[in-house]
């Protein structure tokens, strides 16, 4: 199981810096689904499967309802290749992240009631990586997969410390209403020039 | 007969709400949904919760408890007054939008937000409110940006800053639970503290994380940003007030109270340094919500009954400003360009109500005699004093440049052509919510204590604090 755990933690380092550095909206939903499988096989190890489960396939269902929306909204041929710009810049800044996490992940496992070092890096590594996904744009598309991220980074962390029933409901409805928002806002967004392809 | 409290105040108005959302006629909408909303406030006012009724030999009874999915929502009876502001507040919003042009959203997803954030209060353990706060601020969206709208920044911002509270609080949740079982560890008191207070600077929009709100005004429909601006920092600010009153040792910490005297003297002089300097109606009202928060944050510092008192107090106060100032802002707007001073010249001309109702509720943000917002201010001002008179001499500061917005406000609508005649363009039932809402604010400035009957109900939401 640990070494399960830490083949998903390498699955999130993969799937989070290619959605960051993805140029086609195909592949970086492709790498957000992959992302939440990830995020299922680090649940496994403290929540009942059935939790782990609905965590999964919100996750999932979120990815298909923005790659639907996506999907049947005009490319941008102006747009391709120009987003994203300096990929270095951003592999160096998921470096930064990465090096942060190494260095909190001690703290973080003690005080998260020693969810185990493999728990708190890949939910570290989503939330620090979503969180740097924020702060570098402002396309619908990527602010929908940046919150999705950092949520799951966050979910991975409070799945070890609370069950709770309800919990996982609303979260699971948070996450799926993050990407029906995202979805409306791209539709609204329809008229100005949409992410590229 | 017995139905649960959290029936009637929560899942009753969410499915309404649903319900109107296939309703396309303005008049109903308005009309249907503010009787109801009004319906639900009186009830919750007048209507004893856990306590069996006799009406027409059937006895009914309002039980205060509803399990769901292992967990309880539970309206007590000394939440009544708190259901009666809420909902007698969204009666304002519904009614005013019979007058209001691209409003009908405002009901149907009004009573799903209310429902969600009556939740909020009502959920047990209170923690989880930031759950039921995040879905309350997803079905928002669609209440700012319509389909037929590209969306601007500020809408994206606060669905990230608002969506950025839930983790932040939900950890804190968490780690307070441990600070409760081992009080000396202080390092955990720390991180617990600063998890708590990255969460409400991001749910409060405190000081710098408020930068989207004056982006959504000027997007946005201010009528429909009014709203949220009121019932979402209304209830953000109860939830923190349960925070303190949950936890003894947060409560009684010094350095939480500098905290949060800090947090609020930053919002009421950088709101009323941005409003002073502001050139667009709506960023000016931004700004006053800012400060108005800020107030808020500054009243819950004085840590004292009487500090209670007083955030109780501005409730009201804040609810008829908002309400007020968001519907002259939608009066005007119909009428302009933009909102930006050059476009509103002499627009006081054609709606002298709306722009007076403007005037006026940015002067009782600004603690202006006789209007609704001088008493608490009033009030907060003397407690502040007494406390640290350089925190009273900034909040004057930040109350100098709400007034000067004013000033600023008024000679830009009013600054036209000379002899230019007046020519009131407004509608009856625009002159009408207008002449009352400004009757309102003036009551509620000269008679501080026509509110009191449900006020002084309130603080007893909260067993140490209130109490």
């Amino acid at each position: 199981m640990v070494l399960l755990s830490w083949i998903a933690v390498a699955i999130i380092l993969i799937s989070s810096t290619s959605i960051l550095i993805a140029r086609n909206w195909r592949i970086s939903v492709a790498w957000l689904a992959a992302q939440y499988l990830a995020m299922f096989i680090l649940l496994l190890s403290h929540a009942p499967l059935g939790m782990a489960l609905v965590k999964l396939i919100a996750g999932w269902v979120s990815c298909a309802v923005i790659g639907m929306t996506r999907s049947g909204l005009p490319n941008n041929p102006a747009g391709q290749g120009i987003w994203p710009r300096a990929r270095l810049f951003r592999l160096f800044a998921v470096g930064a992240v990465g090096v942060i996490v190494v260095g909190v992940v001690p703290s973080v496992n003690h005080i998260m009631a020693d969810a185990g070092a493999a728990i708190a890096s890949g939910a570290l590594l989503l939330a620090g990586i979503g969180l740097l996904h924020l702060g570098m744009t402002s396309r619908i598309l990527r602010v929908t997969q940046g919150l999705l991220t950092t949520l799951a980074g966050f979910e991975i962390l409070y799945a070890a410390v609370e069950g709770s029933a309800l919990i996982t409901a609303a979260l699971a409805a948070i996450t799926l209403g993050i990407a029906l928002v995202g979805a409306y806002l791209m539709i609204a967004s329809r008229s100005i020039p949409a992410e590229a392809s | 007969m017995t139905i649960t409290a959290p029936t009637i105040w929560i899942f009753f108005p969410i499915l309404l709400g649903g319900s109107l959302a296939f309703v396309r006629n303005r008049k109903f909408l308005s009309y249907f949904s503010a009787t109801v909303a009004v319906l639900l406030a009186l009830m919750a006012q007048f209507v004893p919760i856990d306590k069996a009724l006799l009406i027409g030999g059937i006895s009914l009874k309002i039980s205060p408890s509803f399990a769901i999915l292992g967990r309880a929502l539970t309206i007590a009876s000394t939440e009544g007054a708190l259901l009666t502001l809420i909902y007698g507040g969204a009666a304002l919003w519904f009614f005013g939008s019979l007058a209001i042009y691209n409003t009908t959203q405002i009901a149907p997803l009004g009573f799903i937000v209310i429902g969600l954030l009556v939740a909020s209060v009502a959920v047990q353990p209170f923690l989880y409110a930031a759950l039921f706060i995040q879905l309350a601020i997803l079905i928002s969206v669609p209440m700012l940006v319509s389909l037929s709208q590209p969306p601007g920044k500020g809408v994206l911002r606060f669905l990230i800053y608002q969506t950025l509270a839930m983790p932040f609080i939900l950890m804190a949740g968490w780690l307070l639970a441990g600070v409760e079982a081992s009080p000396g560890d202080l390092a955990l008191a720390v991180q617990a503290a600063s998890m708590l207070g990255l969460g409400f600077a991001f749910l409060l929009a405190i000081f710098p994380l408020y930068s989207w709100i004056p982006m959504l005004m000027e997007d946005s429909h201010p009528f429909i940003v009014g709203f949220l601006l009121w019932i979402l920092p209304t209830m953000a600010l109860i939830f923190l007030t349960g925070f303190l009153d949950r936890y003894s040792w947060l409560r009684t910490s010094p350095q939480l109270a500098f905290a949060l005297r800090a947090a609020g003297l930053l919002m009421i002089v950088s709101g009323g340094f941005w409003a002073a300097l502001e050139r667009h109606l709506g960023r000016i009202m931004a700004f006053g919500v800012i400060a108005e928060t800020g107030f808020s944050l500054l009243a819950l510092s004085l840590n004292t009954s009487a500090g209670i008192l007083i955030l109780f107090l501005l409730i009201p106060a804040r609810t008829l400003t908002s309400a007020l100032w968001s519907f002259g802002l939608s009066v005007i707007r119909n009428r302009v360009k933009t909102m930006r001073f050059s476009d509103v010249r002499g627009v006081l001309y054609d709606a002298p109500l709306a722009g007076a109702a403007i005037v006026l509720a940015t002067l009782s943000t600004g603690a202006f005699p006789l209007l609704a917002g001088f008493p608490p201010r009033l009030a907060l001002w003397q407690n502040l004093a007494s406390v640290s008179s350089s925190a009273a001499l900034w909040m004057g500061i930040g109350i100098l440049g709400l007034l000067m917005g004013a000033i600023r406000s008024l000679a830009a609508m009013s600054i036209t052509e000379e002899f230019t005649g007046w020519s009131s363009q407004e509608s009856l039932p625009q002159r009408l919510i207008l002449g009352l809402g400004m009757l309102g604010l003036f009551i509620l400035g000269t008679f501080p204590r026509s509110a009191q009957f449900f006020l002084s109900d309130l603080p007893l939401m909260f067993e140490r604090l209130g109490r």
